[in-house]
């Protein structure tokens, strides 16, 4: 009995990422929601300017490139043209959280009905480990060669934290998938962002904090411990917002 | 009894898979090199009669290329 395979939705081609960047993994969830939930045939996805920029050659569904920071205005167009489809977004930080903040909280704000996986590396990783508006106080990256100073550069965004500021959006989890048991909750917060689009909730993000270990300069294995050490003590892992459930417990 | 399948051409030999079996059976092959140039993962030598099949590899495999059969 096959108890793991590659899921139907991942098409079999090598992806481009490097070792041990956990893109990998967040790619694999996707599709695995996609075939549980029978929607591959159905979903459109939109795909960011970044390291996912080739996200189009990996899923099995149909996939839409944005403009730098544009896949939630994309997805919006897309998903009002035919409310029929299931449209997601996967977007990294230097895609979402900086150059595309504003059609994030806008498309947020307006609860539209999408589904938005936001990848938080903390760099900028296509363009060879700039310093990204997530990237942490003290960290060094190419930008920053003597550690993040917030007097210079301010204080990383949070952007679950932030959006959950608004009336708008249904759904807002901050999850990692650094070891086997956060990539199952990772999982279970992906599935319901995408049950939510089917059941017309409206806008769900979720955020995974993934390592990158070439551009941190660190090992695979220490690229997952320093989510742990780093990066979890700043952006709290958990739900942000279920506005459903938070009603239904009124 | 369980049946681990690699794909061994696509593997980046980053080692998460290694990290994540909890019997610690899995190895980086340093003898060996694949298409990719990078030394692949595979089962330490005699341990497929140890591992149970749990999967945990396959979950924490960023490139999914292990099929896991049992």
């Amino acid at each position: 009995m096959v108890v793991f395979e590659r899921p139907h939705a991942l098409l079999d081609v090598p992806l481009h990422y490097c070792p041990g960047c956990t893109h990998g993994i967040v790619h694999r969830l996707v599709a695995e929601c996609l075939d549980e939930l029978e929607i591959e045939g159905k979903t459109i996805g939109i795909a960011p300017v970044g390291c996912s920029v080739m996200a189009y050659d990996y899923f099995g569904c149909d996939v839409i490139e944005a403009a730098h920071g544009r896949a939630p205005a994309v997805a919006t167009g897309v998903k009002r043209a035919d409310p029929s489809k299931i449209v997601f977004t996967y977007q990294g930080d230097g895609d979402l959280a900086s150059i595309g903040t504003a059609e994030t909280v806008h498309a947020a704000t307006r609860n539209e009905n999408i589904t938005v996986i936001f990848i938080n590396n903390a760099i900028y990783g296509m363009t060879g480990g700039q310093m990204a508006p997530t990237s942490l106080v003290g960290q060094v990256t190419q930008t920053s060669p003597y550690g993040r100073d917030p007097k210079l550069c301010g204080y990383p965004v949070k952007i679950c934290e932030m959006l959950s500021q608004l009336e708008g959006p249904e759904y807002l989890a901050r999850v990692t998938v650094n070891n086997v048991a956060r990539v199952r909750e990772a999982k279970k917060a992906i599935k319901k962002a995408f049950q939510n689009q089917i059941d017309g909730k409206g806008f769900s993000l979720v955020e995974v904090l993934s390592a990158c270990p070439t551009n941190w300069g660190k090992t695979p294995k220490d690229a997952l411990k320093w989510i742990d050490d780093a990066m979890i003590p700043y952006y709290p892992l958990g739900v942000y917002k279920d506005r459903s459930a938070d009603q239904e417990n009124r | 009894m369980a049946k681990l399948t690699f794909k061994t051409d696509s593997c980046k030999g980053c080692g998460l898979c290694v990290d994540a079996c909890p019997k610690d059976l899995l190895e980086i092959a340093k003898d060996k090199i694949n298409r990719k140039g990078h030394h692949p993962a595979q089962l330490k030598e005699g341990a497929d009669a140890s591992c149970v099949g749990c999967a945990s590899c396959a979950i924490m495999c960023p490139d999914c290329i292990i099929t896991v059969e049992r």
